[in-house]
């Protein structure tokens, strides 16, 4: 028994530890204005307090802390991408990841379980391969792997022939892991709280004032706030609040889809991917089976769930675990995935003096969370864009500078 | 408790004349046919059936409907069934499940102990310092969590799905779903009505409505035969309605077999679930819902305890003790938490039977260890409180009847919100969307005559909205008996807890209060933290005691506090039902058999198979090098069915190819393929092919195996923009074709062809012909991809094999053999053809690829010229360039091994292979552009990391100057 817990055991009356602050007024005006507090938004509004003395901050969110994407995706961490600028970014987020736990002192259970990308056509392992090869040069640890192989990584998965799409290889990448998503979230809003920070859950942004080419003022269904800086971190609403910014994003909004199994002991350690079969799958510490697929095929602001996604990602999943036919989902949800066209972020400055973005967050966004907060808190502080975040710049599409991903999405979008 | 079954009419599930063994936990058991495995143990006295998720407490029988965690078993090939649902059948399997050693004696119940040191979200809390501490306590925690095992021998089994289409379907047999279904039914509509239960009656087969206990049996039998004898009406029972998805498309599980029903209106008259009471250890074997218990009677004829106490707030619970007492069970109590209940018919006939009711009163423990032994009950003092002296009733069962949260889910799928009512303290669908309509318990109405008046309105309003608008509206009686069903508060929290609100995830009344005060105050960050509801139940029974308990601790009354998001599905639904038989489209060139006779090695091609190589996987090498060898010498042939063919036909088909892709085809002469690149509108490469001019206004352009549907598509995309008269077919599947290459081409194919001149003068390079082959009308394209002179043959593709075995014979005298995509693929690298997507990747543009010469830049527009434009203008980044390594011994590079200068990356090396025909290593790879000139040397970082030197070389390798694919 770990001695943390000792004090639940003894007091007499519980310890409560407050994560996430009460309900408070709104002040007229804060230096800097986060708009979305869910991962993205908290965790630039914690290093802005933790790394730059700045906590005149205030992090609004139409709906409840962790709403929006943090809560519904799949908690998979990675840093297996195919640019030298994705791997050089998503691998600075894992090693932030791995110490989060203790940075936050709360634990984000995370969880290293290693990360399987499976290929079931030569021309998919030559794109393992091109990510291997470009992770190891960049110190990140990724290999080709096949059968042989795979089949002691993950007993459990079918490699025979029989099967439709027969594995022939997968990409390896032993840092991959999962998380509690949710728990990320509380983390960094009770560090950048505790810092001073205020958090306002069911406030919304209406819309934003202007004069000379500045936001000047952040309405809300409380009341309208003045705002040194703005910071957008709306994924999924991306599109939606920077055209209240006057801010055109080449940016397509889709539903992803997710869904559990009940809880089974644990059977399956690795995360397993198959882009030719559309899936993804984990077993999450409490034991459920965590299952995703590709972003529905049309666009469409609506976080609804349906039949069609379902039956087509159990079908895959029981290609490749065939003995499951058995076990249950106990649920199903949807998140709204703004897909750039060349699969990465879009991160920095605006056409707007005071206006920052970190949009652009398709299916990679929550593997992102701990640099891109702390790097968009270093980007406000300082009004430049960092070198890591160069690349993610929101004029690159207009320079044709993009920064393809789509090869290392985890599936097909 | 051994007591045999309970005297019919009890028992309207089994059928007594047929019995039957199972076994739990390697005990054998009796049964009867009808009984499901909960009801046979608790038959058999076995009243622990599992292990709860944290604490490993004992846990039995709660709804008896399916609805709980409680009675989740293991069966051999299935974890989490529900025992209370899973029918025995002889020789029947079945174990607990979570438990270490026996269910009986269950080691990991000591972590009961721990439970002070395990407070809410105990886990977020502790174990994460010093870094890495995680590591170790992560093994520990996941052997602890998770429920039942899979069995990764189990089979897959056989499920399949049914598509149904209806008026109005309508979900619940009971009173209300029995009436609206024959309404809608008599109205006109086609209804399908759908029970989870074995037999329609809903709580008419269970529950009690008068005192007599005459009334439901009556109605239910009248109800049935209304439904069963309309034509119009079908009635699925066993079938759940899993969930309701957009436009009414309706998700039904009918044991292996998932129906998906699209129904014009849907009726949602799906009842309400009885509610737990919160109490110190009201989780012991033996407590039970009210409505369980008259489920265990009523359905199977088993007696739930033999002395019984019942606490209520209404008069179901009378209901119950009514039941109990004709069972035969001796009621030691009825403790009635109202303080000065009114009277009722039930109640009074109740107290006429001489039962003991103590007004005010609540239990507030549960006593005994394996199941309950006694309650210590007391008088209600305030909200939750018990403050005065307490007394203890011994018995064996307690039946719990404090109200009901409306089994709503249906509903919520399709928009709906529940919203907690002051008046009637319960949750209440509100916002109920367009095309749907509520009748019966699931709206609150509790009263008999209400129910069915309920029904019978919502289904003549649902075939009222199809258009069946004959009848007469039906009146409603005075009041819907939804006031004084559901107790405000019947929660008490107990000194020493152990009060559980969540059975699932074993959560009390502190750890709810514990939360908020962690700060977790919006229902869904509460639910997320403490995880009440987010187990199997998905909140059923502890949603509206959490909603209670959290309003409380913030001081709000509970409307304010809104209710957490109901997802589908209504109950877990197997892998299996949703994966059905789980097809897997596969395409087979018309060829396909001639091929796998002569040995060919089939490879995945999208949804294609292809020859990869003809002959044993251990020759592969040397197939491949004999294959290429005979194109090269002689004359071989190869399937090219899988390429996309695509007519586009009309006036505007020249503007139209112009368009589209991005070399000029307006003067393009009849009779002439040429080659036809796309690129999306950010520039990239995104198909090839060639496009072949038939006439005037008709283009026959091919496209890529891969690529075929998605140009198909993008067609279709821009013309809905641009209106231009063509007509656009995605013709690859009507057509087949072979490509015949080698020297000896024109001799093998002029044997077969009659009306057309194959001389080069006549029939030139890249030139396209109609023409009869071996009788078989056919197109002509003379391209080389592979770089010998040769022909593709496209015909229809009924002619497939004819035309395959023509030409096999023809060649025959010649030496002609078929090559496989290998083979190809090795002699396009000779001739330094790309492949769209191996040697360009998402964000190559043309003059990258060195395709600036398939880049027209006249036109006024094609979709990726102004990209193309703005990129051509900048300085370029990388270039394709071929290669050839200086020394060939060693390792040789692969595809996709990196090209770099001094540590970083420039590129990629995207095809190599050993030439034989040029007996060295060339290949294609991404540069710079300084290293990009003939001559230049440049790196490859290869296996092992190793540095390969690579010289940049002119392209083609094979045959610069393209002489041998024009003979």
């Amino acid at each position: 028994m770990p001695f943390g817990l000792l004090k639940y055991g003894f007091r007499r009356h519980y310890p409560a530890r407050r994560y996430l602050p009460a309900v408070t007024e709104l002040k007229d005006s804060y230096d800097i204005v986060i708009v979305g507090a869910g991962g993205h938004g908290l965790a630039a509004a914690y290093y802005l307090a933790r790394d730059h003395g700045i906590t005149d901050v205030a992090v609004l969110d139409k709906g409840y802390v962790g709403g929006g994407n943090t809560g519904r995706n799949t908690a998979i961490v990675r840093a297996n991408y195919l640019t030298p600028e994705g791997v050089r970014f998503y691998d600075e987020s894992c090693r932030l990841f791995q110490d989060l736990s203790g940075e936050l002192d709360l634990n984000i259970l995370y969880s290293e379980r290693g990360h399987l990308t499976l290929a079931h056509t030569d021309a998919a392992l030559r794109t393992m391969r091109w990510r291997a090869e470009v992770n190891k040069h960049l110190g990140v640890a990724s290999e080709l792997v096949f059968p042989a192989e795979l089949a002691k990584l993950c007993p459990e998965l079918h490699l025979g022939q029989d099967a439709r799409y027969p594995v022939m290889g997968a990409l390896y990448h032993p840092p991959g892991a999962i998380a509690r998503h949710d728990a990320v979230a509380w983390g960094y809003g009770h560090g950048a709280w505790r810092r001073g920070v205020e958090i306002h859950q069911k406030t919304e942004v209406t819309g934003f004032q202007r004069a000379n080419g500045r936001v000047t003022g952040v309405e809300t269904t409380r009341g309208t706030i003045g705002a040194g800086l703005v910071l957008q971190a709306t994924a999924g609403s991306s599109s939606v609040v920077a055209a209240m910014a006057g801010i055109k994003l080449p940016i397509r909004t889709v539903p992803l889809q997710a869904c559990v199994s009940v809880p089974l002991k644990p059977f399956l350690d690795p995360i397993v991917v198959s882009g030719s079969l559309h899936v993804y799958v984990s077993q999450s510490d409490r034991g459920e089976l965590v299952m995703g697929g590709s972003t529905d095929p049309y666009g469409l602001y609506a976080n609804r769930s349906t039949l069609e996604f379902k039956e087509g990602l159990i079908a895959h999943i029981l290609e490749l675990f065939p003995f499951l036919a058995r076990v249950k989902v106990m649920r199903q949800w949807a998140g709204m995935a703004d897909m750039t066209p060349d699969f990465s972020p879009v991160m920095g400055l605006t056409e707007i003096d005071n206006y920052y973005i970190d949009a652009g967050w398709g299916t990679w966004g929550f593997k992102a969370t701990p640099v891109s907060g702390k790097r968009m808190a270093e980007c406000l502080a300082t009004g430049r864009q960092p070198d890591i975040l160069s690349p993610f710049r929101l004029d690159r599409f207009q320079s044709f500078e993009q920064v393809g991903e789509r090869g290392a999405a985890s599936v097909g979008h | 408790m051994r007591a045999g079954r309970l005297p019919e009419p009890f028992g309207r599930f089994v059928d007594r004349a047929e019995a039957q063994t199972f076994t739990f936990e390697g005990r054998a058991h009796p049964a009867l046919a009808g009984d499901t495995v909960a009801s046979a143990l608790m038959a058999a006295g076995v009243t622990t059936l599992s292990r709860s998720f944290k604490y490993h407490r004992r846990r039995g029988v709660l709804t008896m409907a399916g609805q709980d965690a409680n009675t989740l078993v293991q069966l051999a090939d299935e974890p989490n069934a529900l025992a209370d649902v899973v029918p025995v059948s002889e020789g029947l399997a079945v174990g607990g499940q979570n438990y270490s050693g026996s269910l009986g004696n269950d080691r990991a119940a000591l972590l009961e102990r721990l439970a002070p040191f395990m407070p809410v979200g105990f886990y977020y809390k502790a174990f994460y310092k010093p870094k890495g501490a995680w590591k170790l306590w992560e093994g520990v925690v996941r052997r602890l969590t998770g429920l039942g095992r899979v069995n990764a021998e189990a089979p897959h089994g056989y499920y399949d799905k049914m598509y149904l289409f209806c008026d109005v379907a309508v979900v619940g047999g009971g009173p209300a779903g029995l009436s609206a279904a024959i309404e809608a039914a008599a109205a006109g509509a086609e209804v399908m009505l759908f029970d989870d239960q074995p037999a329609p009656g809903g709580a008419l087969n269970y529950a009690r409505f008068d005192a007599a206990g005459e009334r439901a049996g009556r109605v239910r039998d009248e109800l049935v035969r209304a439904a069963k004898n309309h034509p119009r009406l079908k009635v699925y029972t066993g079938a759940v309605a899993e969930a309701l998805y957009e436009d009414n498309w309706l998700a039904v599980v009918h044991g292996n077999r998932l129906y998906k029903v699209r129904a014009h209106t849907v009726v949602v008259a799906a009842g309400a679930f009885e509610q737990p009471m919160v109490f110190r250890n009201n989780d012991l074997p033996g407590i039970m819902l009210g409505s369980a218990a008259q489920r265990l009677m009523r359905l199977y004829a088993v007696a739930p305890g033999r002395r019984a106490v019942v606490a209520t707030a209404n008069d179901h619970g009378y209901g119950v003790a009514l039941d109990l007492l004709d069972a035969g069970i001796e009621v030691a109590a009825v403790a009635d938490l109202r303080p000065d209940p009114p009277s009722s018919e039930m109640k009074d006939a109740a107290l006429a039977r001489g039962l003991r009711v103590v007004a005010g009163h609540t239990v507030f423990e549960g006593l005994g260890k394996k199941r309950v032994a006694g309650v210590r009950m007391a008088e209600i003092t305030g909200q939750g409180e018990c403050r005065g002296a307490s007394f203890t009733v011994d018995c064996d069962l307690v039946c719990v009847s404090v109200g009901y949260a409306p089994t709503a889910a249906l509903l919520c799928h399709a928009g709906a919100k529940l919203a907690y009512d002051e008046a009637t303290a319960t949750l209440r669908p509100d916002r109920i969307p367009p095309g749907m309509h509520v009748a019966g318990a699931v709206g609150g109405a509790h009263d008999l005559d209400a129910v069915i008046a309920e029904g019978r309105f919502a289904g003549w309003a649902a075939a009222a909205a199809g258009g069946f608008d004959g009848r007469a509206e039906p009146k409603f009686p005075n009041g819907r008996g939804d006031v004084g069903v559901n107790h405000p508060w019947p929660i008490f929290p107990h000194p020493k807890g152990k009060e559980f609100v969540d059975f699932d995830e074993d959560l009390v009344v502190a750890d709810i209060e514990n939360a908020v005060a962690d700060g977790f105050e919006e229902i869904e960050l509460l639910k997320r933290y403490s995880t009440s509801g987010m187990g199997p139940s998905q909140g059923r029974q502890s949603a509206l005691a959490t909603v209670r308990l959290a309003a409380r601790a913030r001081g709000r009354p509970p409307a304010e506090m809104g209710t957490t998001t109901v997802r589908p599905p209504a109950l877990p639904e197997t892998f299996g039902v949703l994966a059905g038989r789980s097809f897997n489209p596969e395409r087979l060139t018309p060829a396909h058999h001639r091929h796998v006779e002569a040995g060919a090695r089939m490879m995945v091609a999208g949804l294609w198979w292809r020859p990869a190589f003809y002959g044993p996987p251990e020759r592969r090498d040397e197939c491949i090098v004999e294959e290429a060898t005979a194109v090269r010498a002689n004359v071989a042939i190869i399937d090219v069915s899988t390429l996309g063919g695509i007519e586009v036909r009309g006036a505007d088909a020249a503007e139209f190819m112009n368009r589209m892709y991005t070399f000029a085809y307006k003067k393009q002469q009849v009779g002439r393929g040429r080659y036809a690149l796309m690129t999306d509108p950010s520039g990239a490469i995104v198909d090839d092919g060639v496009a072949c001019r038939f006439a005037e206004d008709h283009y026959y352009v091919t496209a890529t195996t891969g690529g075929a549907d998605g140009v198909y598509q993008n067609m279709l995309w821009y013309n809905a923009q641009w209106r231009l008269a063509v007509d656009i077919s995605n013709v690859t599947a009507a057509w087949c074709g072979v490509n015949i290459a080698g020297p000896k081409s024109r001799h093998v194919l002029s044997r077969i062809t009659r009306d057309v001149d194959l001389s080069a003068e006549a029939f030139p390079y890249m030139g396209v012909r109609h023409g009869t082959v071996a009788g078989i009308p056919v197109r002509l394209l003379r391209v080389g991809f592979v770089g010998e002179l040769g022909y593709e043959i496209h015909a229809p593709a009924a002619f497939g094999e004819v035309l395959w075995d023509a030409l096999v014979e023809a060649g025959r005298e010649a030496g002609i053999r078929p090559f496989g995509v290998e083979a190809q693929r090795l002699l396009r690298l000779e001739k330094g053809h790309i492949i769209i997507g191996q040697d360009t990747d998402g964000l190559t543009h043309p003059h990258e690829a060195e395709m600036g010469w398939a880049v027209s830049g006249k036109k006024p527009f094609f979709v990726g010229k102004r990209a193309i434009e703005i990129q051509t203008a900048r300085p370029i980044t990388r270039r394709l360039v071929g290669f050839a390594l200086a020394n060939g011994s060693g390792p040789l590079p692969e595809e996709c091994h990196l090209t770099v200068r001094a540590g970083e990356i420039v590129g990629r090396v995207t095809s190599v292979v050993r030439s034989p025909a040029l007996g060295r290593v060339i290949g294609l790879a991404y540069v710079a552009p300084d290293q990009a000139e003939v001559g230049s040397t440049f790196h490859i970082k290869g296996p092992g990391g190793r540095l390969i030197a690579a010289e940049v070389v002119p392209v083609p390798f094979y045959d610069p100057d393209n002489q041998r694919q024009e003979l």
